[in-house]
């Protein structure tokens, strides 16, 4: 399953610390993290509850990039 | 400027006009107030314009993202302050500039990103707000979501068109040049399919819906454009695999810079030198920082789909940008493609009687037939097509307003299958069809020397003549080759199910190099793997198609291009980039938007990492300074953004 989400997030480097972290993140299958557009689409895995996983992607992101956000 | 731009302008502000002040001060006063008193003193500025900047290399460290560039002007603006403490020479300026412009750079990429997602957004401003729906006599404003199929919308002039739907009611003209950037308007009449994102210019136009919002035009292409660079090109996925490990790269660098020399001096018995050494490596660190490639080369390709767009030419992919931009082999579908896919009887030749009076007993002969050939000899004598009589151009037919297919003057018709007609008009016994019915009237025939389809025409057992009857090149088929040709493609190949006689008669027409006629829709696949082993080497296959029956074909090929893809889904979701008009010179235009941004991409990636170079050198030598620093940074950034932000303009590269 593919769904999209709003970011926000102030530089193109962030962004893709973002994506890489989003990757990461247990139950998704890829991830793409577009700067201009201020979008992630998440593809994930099969039986992976996106609500409980984009908790964990938006925790990972934080992490790695604390001024960013992702409209849920 | 949103809130956080003006916070971050006012932080600066307030710290550069500080930093002026003590500067000043201290020149003033510098003997009689001692340190530490200074060094607090600069800390204000410095804390105003660059605490975030601290916070976040702090909390970069806490969770292991050690080397950014928040982290790189940490370390290098403290570093300096420290020196400066060491030394006890009161430059502390140093660092609050290298601080200060390092976040006037960030505030005008943010700004400049900012903005140019504002306008491109902007160009593709075609989703509409709300549907006109009438209710007990009143028109009420819905969401277009809830509209349902079938139902009756109202659009008035000056609206945009909110779902795909069939005219029923109203005569107006509308400007698609939102989707296709085609300006001339386009006239709708009841009956007339219209698509969504159009904008209905004058009359009130009451339209039966088709689809349902999320399934029309419209949307489709928001959700393209809004996804389109999201995939990613070769040069986008090398920055950001650069990114990745020159940051660390250029830390170690600035380590060894700071700590090698001096101990190679110490252990030759030298003065080591620590400051200056430290110095040179801080230096480094301010110059190494990759935000001008990072920020730079996303954006030129976003500012190039935007562009595009803006031009009707829907790029699905950064990475398709760049593969078009590589095109050296297009091939062509020739129906609907190079050919408008209509047909119409273009000459009638060995005529024993008047032109006119062939094609009106052609005509009558063909009336109750609904087949494509027939309907055009109809059209033909209706509207009265003009063709030359033995080398001279006809005048247009003087009475065509009283022309009408009167079926009293028909009596009986055979319909010979796969051959042709024999009918009685007006008591004569007309026969139209190919050579073997001829053959089996035993009427002896003239071939025709053109290509296309012949129907001959036989009266009362003589021959009368044939009709030329085939496809329409479009108007901009020629010019489009010499354009594609112009803007580096070598080869252009076209593959056409029609016989090789029309096939190679268009391609002469039209100067296209290679013809592959009478392939079946499975050939076409065939042909293109072919054409894909023989293209040169890191060149690129651009399929162009109508995309009708050419999913697979487009699929398969390098770059798929559909055109003339509004209202074709099948077309949208098989094709890379996507024609919204039937124009081919949109081809070469497609390919030059993407050989320009491809240009601007290459300037910024050679640009930044040049000067980058040169004053890591130059850094590492000493000749450097941080003031150097700060322009190998900001300044180069600024430059790439402004650079990338050309990539929007395609005016100039229209034919």
């Amino acid at each position: 399953m593919k769904k999209s989400y709003k970011i926000d997030v102030d530089c193109a480097n962030c962004a893709n610390k973002m994506e890489e972290a989003a990757k990461k993140t247990a139950g998704v299958k890829d991830a793409v993290v577009n700067f201009m557009t201020l979008k992630m689409s998440v593809e994930f895995e099969d039986g992976a509850d996106p609500k409980t996983v984009m908790q964990d992607v938006l925790k990972n992101c934080k992490k790695v990039e604390d001024d960013c956000e992702i409209y849920l | 400027m949103n809130k956080k731009q003006k916070k971050m302008l006012l932080r600066i502000v307030i710290a550069a006009v500080l930093m002026v002040i003590l500067h000043f001060a201290a020149k003033a006063f510098g003997d009689r107030v001692h340190e530490p008193v200074w060094f607090f003193l600069y800390l204000i500025p410095y804390l105003t314009v660059g605490y975030d900047i601290l916070l976040k290399a702090v909390k970069g460290i806490k969770n292991r993202q050690v080397f950014d560039e928040n982290f790189l002007m940490a370390v290098a603006t403290i570093g300096a302050i420290a020196i400066a403490l060491i030394n006890r020479n009161g430059d502390y300026t140093e660092a609050i500039a290298v601080m200060l412009f390092y976040q006037v750079g960030e505030l005008f990429q943010s700004y400049a990103v900012g903005k140019s997602r504002k306008n491109i957004s902007a160009l593709m401003d075609i989703r509409p707000d709300y549907a006109n729906v009438e209710e007990n006599g009143e028109l009420r404003q819905i969401d277009p979501d809830e509209v349902e199929i079938g139902t009756v919308i109202v659009v008035k002039p000056g609206e945009k068109i909110p779902i795909d739907g069939t005219v029923v009611d109203g005569v107006s003209t509308l400007d698609t040049s939102a989707l296709t950037g085609e300006s001339v308007p386009r006239e709708v009449r009841p009956g007339d399919e219209v698509i969504s994102g159009c904008i209905n210019q004058n009359g009130l136009l009451k339209l039966r819906t088709t689809k349902e919002f999320g399934e029309s035009t419209v949307s489709k292409i928001l959700d393209m454009v809004e996804n389109a660079t999201s995939k990613k090109s070769r040069s986008e996925a090398f920055i950001s695999r650069f990114a990745r490990i020159y940051t660390p790269a250029v830390c170690l660098c600035a380590l060894a810079l700071a700590i090698l020399p001096p101990l190679f001096f110490l252990a030759n018995g030298r003065a080591p030198g620590w400051g200056d050494w430290v110095y040179r490596a801080l230096t480094f660190l301010v110059i190494s920082c990759p935000c001008a490639l990072v920020i730079s080369i996303p954006l030129s390709f976003f500012a190039g789909i935007g562009g595009a767009s803006r031009e009707g030419v829907l790029v699905k992919g950064s990475n398709y940008l760049e593969a078009l931009s590589k095109a050296k082999t297009v091939a062509f579908d020739k129906t609907g493609t190079m050919t408008m896919g209509v047909f119409e009887v273009n000459g009638i030749h060995h005529s024993s009687m008047d032109n006119e009076k062939l094609l009106e007993l052609a005509a009558h002969a063909e009336i109750f037939s609904t087949h494509p050939i027939a309907r055009s000899i109809q059209k033909a004598w209706l509207e009265g097509a003009v063709f030359q009589h033995n080398g001279e151009p006809a005048e247009k037919p003087a009475d065509l307003a009283g022309r009408t297919l009167d079926r009293a003057r028909v009596g009986e018709v055979r319909e010979i299958g796969g051959n042709g007609i024999i009918a009685e008009v007006d008591g004569r016994q007309v026969a139209a069809g190919n050579t073997r019915l001829m053959d089996s009237l035993g009427v002896p025939y003239i071939n025709c020397s053109h290509a296309g389809t012949i129907v001959h025409v036989a009266v009362d057992g003589a021959y009368a003549g044939h009709l030329l009857i085939s496809d329409v090149i479009k108007p901009t088929a020629k010019e489009a080759i010499r354009a594609l040709h112009e803007a580096g493609v070598t080869k252009t190949v076209m593959l056409t199910g029609d016989t090789r006689e029309v096939g190679e008669a268009v391609a002469k027409e039209i100067g296209i190099d290679e013809v592959q006629a009478e392939l079946l829709p499975g050939d076409k696949v065939a042909a293109v793997e072919a054409l894909l082993a023989k293209k040169p080497e890191h060149s690129v296959l651009a399929f162009v198609g109508d995309g009708i029956n050419d999913a697979p074909v487009l699929t398969r090929a390098d770059v798929g291009v559909a055109m003339g893809a509004l209202g074709s889904d099948a077309a949208i979701e098989a094709a890379d980039v996507v024609l919204m008009d039937d124009d081919p010179k949109k081809i070469a235009l497609a390919i030059r938007i993407a050989k320009k941004c491809m240009r601007i991409v290459y300037e910024n990636i050679w640009f930044a990492i040049g000067v980058k170079l040169i004053c890591l050198v130059l850094g590492a030598a000493g000749v450097a300074n941080m003031w150097l620093a700060i322009f190998a940074d900001v300044g180069v950034m600024v430059l790439a953004v402004l650079n990338a932000i050309r990539a929007l303009f395609t005016k100039n590269l229209r034919a």
